[in-house]
């Protein structure tokens, strides 16, 4: 490994946010599987507000996405640019200040939440003070990361860097405007928009809120860590300029697929549609791009369990960003909307993907932080396995229950009337809610595993010293 | 940024060495699509059926008073069901209120499509001008539950009580969550901080949704000033449990659809 890295770059804020978002992976699976447990057997709401479905799932949403999915983030993307530019942050001073108010957030999610303070608008939930504190730490975040790129050593910005950069600036636009809400008191307010003009703008967020910030930022991380990681160079160049282009102005364009066949103009929904079929060629050339970048290493896959994270992650992001596609074709939407199948094509982007790419770069940096090998390779390769199986137990559920549920609903029967109530439909879908709770458990053990072996490698270093060896090293001249 | 000898060729390259560039290029990039599609939905005549159909909207929206309430506690409504889409009462408004902080609309929808399976389970597809007062949305993405656009005045408000202190008690198959605290917990009563005597904060009842309403006013909900005055008469001695079922009893009550016309197209 190479020396002087504790002294040239500021290696401490990318450790601490690694180990949060190895905490808060186990804590937003954690609600995960419990609030699909309560689906399967609603006696768990305990009729307790605090824990009820409706109270705790934005609470999970909130942990995955903005907790975990942005710990590893600020850790993936203050190390890529780091390395990729040769100079240490810009500042350290506004790294903290990001680690401790992005946490200041989480931490004010956990309480809000629970207690009902909610915008009531998907993944954009939290109140409007929250609001203002995550676009202040989130432009501070952005504002580090441009002006570490602005004082660089080498001559051209890496790849990496151009993704982190398009997740960042696109998250400030939709985070700003579908936040925009009248106050009307400490904890409530109400969105500036109404109706139809309010649903375009909060799915013009929530479907970037995937693209840009689930997808973009995580395809940054792929760039950096699936090259570095299998010690060769990305497959092509040309694929990761085209790709990032078409990716950066053709996502923005999803969202209205969220919305056909409601009351927002077909015009607007028709154009989501098609630009997210165009959108599947983007997508397979940045995974074809990762994985090739193995071609003449794959046999690396047999003994290298961080590898096998990042490759089964990319293999999810080739059938998930085909999926979705296909959910946006009108019939097949007319089918999958309002069901499960849209949760299955969620979690399968979730827990396949943007957790399968952040659990293989998160065991790539505790090897790099700590100067140590992991504790246990058996243990990340019995996290491969639960996470992969756990992740198929899930998404398999779903799929079945939502095109279940789907058929279910247009169903007639011979004399021409519904053929089911709907609560037949729920009751079809307990064994499948149930088999969800199961997959989502099987992952959750996984991700214990991860922490345990986390913190023991954390352990190791420290009784074996090489964290202070390493920061003993005169730096390299 | 020391080695600047490398000349960068074409376009791309050029942004790949200078974060300035790419940073404006990017920024350009990523705001064609949402000003496409959002901008026009704000101007466009046909984005709103209520320009093509004005009766969709209460025509008094904003000079009268929906309901007042006179000096013997009787409440005079100048509007009925069906005179059109209007901002919702202050107690309607603490039950929608209620409806977003339980996050009722993660498994309710509140959104019918124009499929005869829906128009027979939910009743007429949804318009746009329907949610036109509804800051924000609850058209929802999910039927973990049955859609609620039209639930207004489909089961009694006894069944709806009964309905959320115990769903399986009506409906044994149901996995909502029974809402046990709601008719425990009174709509913006009086509340005070007394210490020692001395009262350091209180608001009287209907405050709350005063404020509440002056806000949604402030950003274009039409209430008049006698709405507003109302909302302590109205919400008074109510629990959240009242305020839920006034909101979902109204849902697709007020404007009346027509079956012959072709609102979209």
């Amino acid at each position: 490994m190479e020396s002087g890295l504790e002294q040239k770059y500021n290696l401490d804020v990318v450790r601490w946010f690694t180990i949060m978002a190895v905490v808060y992976l186990v804590v937003g699976a954690s609600i995960g599987v419990y609030i699909a447990s309560e689906l399967a057997w609603p006696f768990l709401n305990f009729d307790s507000p605090y824990i009820s479905f409706g109270r705790l799932r934005p609470l999970h949403t909130n942990a995955v996405i903005f907790a975990f999915g942005g710990c590893t983030l600020m850790a993936t993307a203050f190390y890529t640019v780091q390395r990729t530019c040769g100079v240490r942050l810009w500042s350290d001073k506004i790294a903290w200040f990001v680690f401790w108010g992005w946490n200041a957030v989480i931490l004010l999610a956990v309480i809000t939440l629970p207690l009902g303070l909610t915008e009531s608008k998907e993944y954009a939930e939290l109140e409007w003070p929250v609001d203002i504190l995550i676009a202040v730490v989130w432009v501070a975040f952005t504002f580090n990361f441009i002006m570490t790129i602005a004082t660089r050593k080498s001559s051209h910005i890496y790849v990496s860097n151009w993704f982190f950069l398009g997740m960042m600036v696109m998250i400030v636009y939709l985070h700003v405007v579908n936040s925009l809400a009248i106050p009307v008191g400490l904890f409530k307010s109400y969105s500036l928009f109404s109706g139809v003009q309010d649903a375009m703008i909060q799915w013009w967020w929530g479907h970037n809120a995937v693209g840009f910030y689930l997808t973009a930022g995580f395809l940054g991380i792929m760039y950096y860590f699936v090259p570095k990681q299998a010690g060769r160079p990305i497959y092509s160049y040309r694929l990761s300029v085209i790709h990032f282009w078409a990716l950066m102005f053709g996502y923005v364009w999803l969202g209205a697929h969220h919305l056909q066949y409601t009351a927002l103009p077909d015009w607007t929904g028709s154009l989501g549609a098609a630009v997210s079929i165009a959108m599947i060629i983007p997508s397979w050339g940045g995974a074809v791009n990762g994985m090739m970048t193995l071609s003449g290493a794959w046999d690396r896959l047999r003994t290298d369990y961080i590898l096998r994270f990042l490759i089964m992650a990319l293999a999810f992001y080739a059938m998930s960003t085909f999926e979705g596609p296909v959910m946006a074709i009108k019939t097949v939407n007319a089918l999958s909307h309002y069901t499960d199948w849209t949760i299955g094509h969620v979690h399968s982007g979730a827990l396949g993907w943007v957790a399968g790419i952040s659990i293989g770069a998160i065991y790539h940096l505790m090897t790099r932080l700590y100067h140590t090998e992991m504790f246990s390779e058996r243990l990340v390769n019995f996290h491969f396995w639960t996470a992969t199986i756990g992740t198929v137990v899930y998404i398999t559920a779903m799929w079945v229950s939502g095109i279940m549920q789907g058929l279910m609903w247009r169903a007639y029967d011979e004399y021409g009337t519904l053929a089911y109530t709907f609560v037949e439909s729920v009751d079809a879908m307990h064994p499948y809610y149930a088999m969800r709770a199961v997959g989502g458990a099987i992952f959750l053990t996984g991700a214990i595993v991860m922490l345990f072996n986390v913190l023991m490698t954390v352990r190791k270093s420290a009784n074996a010293g090489s964290l202070a060896a390493a920061r003993n090293v005169p730096a390299a001249a | 940024m020391a080695e600047k000898k490398v000349k960068a060729k074409g376009f791309q390259e050029w942004m790949e060495m200078n974060i300035w560039g790419l940073l404006f290029f990017l920024a350009l990039a990523l705001s064609v699509g949402g000003l496409v599609e959002i901008v026009p939905l704000f101007i466009m005549k046909n984005t709103m059926e209520n320009n093509r159909f004005p009766e969709l909207v209460w025509a008094k929206a904003g000079k009268e008073p929906i309901v007042t309430v006179d000096a013997d506690g009787k409440q005079v409504w100048n509007w009925t069901p069906g005179d059109g889409v209007r901002p919702y009462t202050a107690l309607e408004l603490a039950g929608r209120d209620i409806y977003q902080r339980e996050g009722c609309y993660l498994c309710h929808s509140q959104m019918i499509r124009p499929f005869r399976d829906e128009k027979e389970r939910y009743g007429h597809y949804s318009l746009a001008a329907e949610s036109l007062f509804d800051h924000p949305m609850q058209w929802g993405s999910k039927r973990t539950g049955p859609d609620l656009a039209r639930v207004g005045g489909k089961y009694s408000d006894d069944w709806h009580r009964q309905h959320l202190r115990r769903p399986q008690n009506l409906v044994p198959e149901s996995v909502m969550p029974a809402y046990v605290w709601l008719e425990k917990t009174p709509v913006d009563a009086d509340a005070s901080i007394t210490l020692f005597g001395k009262t350091l904060w209180s608001l009287p009842t209907g405050s709350r949704m005063q404020r509440h309403m002056r806000g949604l006013r402030l950003i274009g909900t039409p209430y008049t000033d006698a709405d507003i005055a109302a909302a302590p008469q109205l919400v008074d001695g109510k629990t959240e449990l009242d305020a839920l079922v006034s909101y979902l009893q109204v849902l697709g009550t007020m404007a009346r659809l027509d079956d012959a016309k072709a609102y979209r197209e």
